[in-house]
């Protein structure tokens, strides 16, 4: 009787663990999952299609070892409408010529040259946090970029592309150099609509621009950006921008300037179509810069287009190669 | 009596024969008129069962890596739709597994069959494979072909001719004893 009673003991035993050698595979996987998966950070990607929201920068990085050519065109004023081709035959009014480089994931480094007032600049870009929802929760991506700016137009030059320095002025070096320093806060809350708010300090130079107000004198404006963008496809969102200048640093003749367009993913292109009242293409220009009244000012069309191309070794993310 | 306990205890234990392994490879690759198109995962989750056959995968799509940043980023964001579809999974039984349980020296083609599970569209398929034992070390490979359309992943036709309707899948792993 006691050896029957083992034997079924046993026998049930047996039966059980044949049951738990399938569910072995399952319980497993599990484990394992959980050990190599779960601990990943699980970062937000493509929070914006291009490193540009439309005029400013986006949260987006480039990759790393990534070269990145972007070529802006803004034309000239619509509202002067058919006769002038609603602004198109003013050809273009400004272009900026610019090459981007990623670093790392984390850190990009850009220059450019547009044509409107001579200007040279640079900038670099710093990811200072990373929206994720993995093993680590972030709610935000948070940015860093500086961008520096010369103007290098002669004293003297009349052309109409910028604003004319007296021949017999004396510009120092100080005088024509401005930066910018913009702190950008971004998240995607869901996989169509990105927002983004950037802080903005502003130092302007003093050839560029009439930086008055009330009879005073003002380089330095602060202004607070916000950004967003709504995927309607796969490969096109719908983007817009706005900056808004602390009133009491707001130049008398400047305005607010707003963007609003198209981004159209082709793989390698990325085309920004929009309108924009900012004839600038460099932070300062467009933030500080943009006009409220005259021959150039209004709102117009201009397009920028990125065409990335991966240098060397593809940056890999080295979270994989801890597990 | 007791004996006879110990022994069959003894025969459960001997009788789990389980494999795993948390580094196997699964590549792929897209051939296209304008572009070739591969990646490569090195951290997939595979776990075989060689006395049942019971075999299965697990990956992250995130974890596949590929020769230009711009495509990994896409492949995540507009085919795999990764923050919505982590994990792609397969779940099925090598149905041919006789040979191996006895896990002698050699290189077996087996046949698997069972649920794959991509961009959370679960399609039941059949694919050829190889086990090799060598020494009491298992390895196994497979390829076959993965239709874009049969798990819901639409291609935008701005880059139609970059990617292939039809991809190829690599599998490679090497096993461990549990």
């Amino acid at each position: 009787m006691k050896l029957v009673k083992i034997f079924l003991l046993s026998f049930f035993l047996f039966q059980i663990s044949e049951k738990n050698i399938a569910q072995d595979t399952t319980n497993l996987v599990k484990e394992l999952e959980k050990e190599s998966f779960d601990n990943k950070p699980g970062y937000t990607t493509g929070t914006f299609m291009s490193t540009r929201i439309v005029n400013g920068q986006s949260v987006e990085n480039l990759p790393a070892h990534v070269l990145d050519v972007r070529i802006s065109h803004r034309f000239g004023p619509i509202r002067k409408g058919i006769y002038n081709f609603f602004g198109l035959d003013y050809s273009a009014f400004n272009v900026r010529i610019g090459f981007d480089y990623g670093i790392t994931n984390n850190f990009m480094v850009g220059v450019g040259h547009s044509g409107w007032q001579k200007t040279y600049d640079g900038f670099f870009k710093l990811k200072l946090l990373r929206q994720s929802n993995g093993a680590v929760k972030v709610p935000v991506t948070v940015s860093f970029v500086p961008t520096f700016a010369i103007n290098t137009v002669k004293p003297g030059d009349q052309s109409f592309d910028h604003t004319s320095i007296p021949p017999d002025a004396e510009v120092k070096m100080s005088d024509r150099l401005s930066y910018v320093l913009q702190l950008l806060i971004g998240r995607k809350f869901s996989e169509g609509l990105s927002l983004q708010l950037m802080p903005t300090f502003i130092h302007g130079d003093a050839v560029s621009f009439d930086h008055f107000k009330n009879g005073e004198y003002k380089r330095d404006i602060f202004a607070v950006g916000i950004g967003a963008r709504q995927k309607i496809t796969k490969k096109m969102s719908v983007t817009a921008e706005y900056y808004y200048q602390l009133p009491d640093a707001e130049a008398t003749i400047a305005g607010n300037v707003f963007a609003a367009g198209i981004d159209i993913g082709t793989g390698g292109h990325v085309f920004q179509l929009h309108f924009t009242n900012a004839l600038g293409l460099t932070e300062k220009a467009f933030i500080t810069e943009t006009l409220k009244h005259g021959l150039i000012s209004g709102t117009r069309f201009g397009f920028n287009i990125s065409r990335v191309f991966q240098l060397g070794k593809k940056h890999k993310d080295t979270d994989w190669k801890k597990n | 009596m007791i004996l006879l306990f110990i022994l069959t205890v003894i025969n459960i234990n001997t009788r789990a024969q389980v494999y795993f392994t948390k580094n196997g490879n699964i590549s792929f690759f897209s051939r296209a008129s304008l572009e070739n198109i591969s990646a490569d995962n090195n951290q997939v989750i595979s776990v075989l069962n060689t006395t049942t056959g019971s075999l299965q995968f697990s990956l992250l799509n995130s974890a596949f890596h590929f020769p230009k940043a711009k495509m990994e980023e896409d492949f995540n964001e507009d085919y795999m739709e990764s923050n919505k579809y982590p994990k792609s999974t397969f779940k099925g039984v090598i149905t041919d597994i006789g040979d191996i349980s006895s896990l002698k020296d050699g290189s077996y083609p087996v046949n698997v069959k069972g649920d794959l599970m991509i961009h959370g569209v679960t399609k039941n398929i059949t694919a050829p494979g190889t086990i090799t034992i060598r020494d009491g070390k298992i390895s196994a490979e497979s390829t076959f072909k993965v239709l874009l359309k049969d798990y819901n992943i639409s291609i935008p036709s701005i880059v139609i001719n970059k990617i292939a309707e039809n991809i190829e899948v690599t599998v490679n792993c090497i096993y461990e004893k549990k």
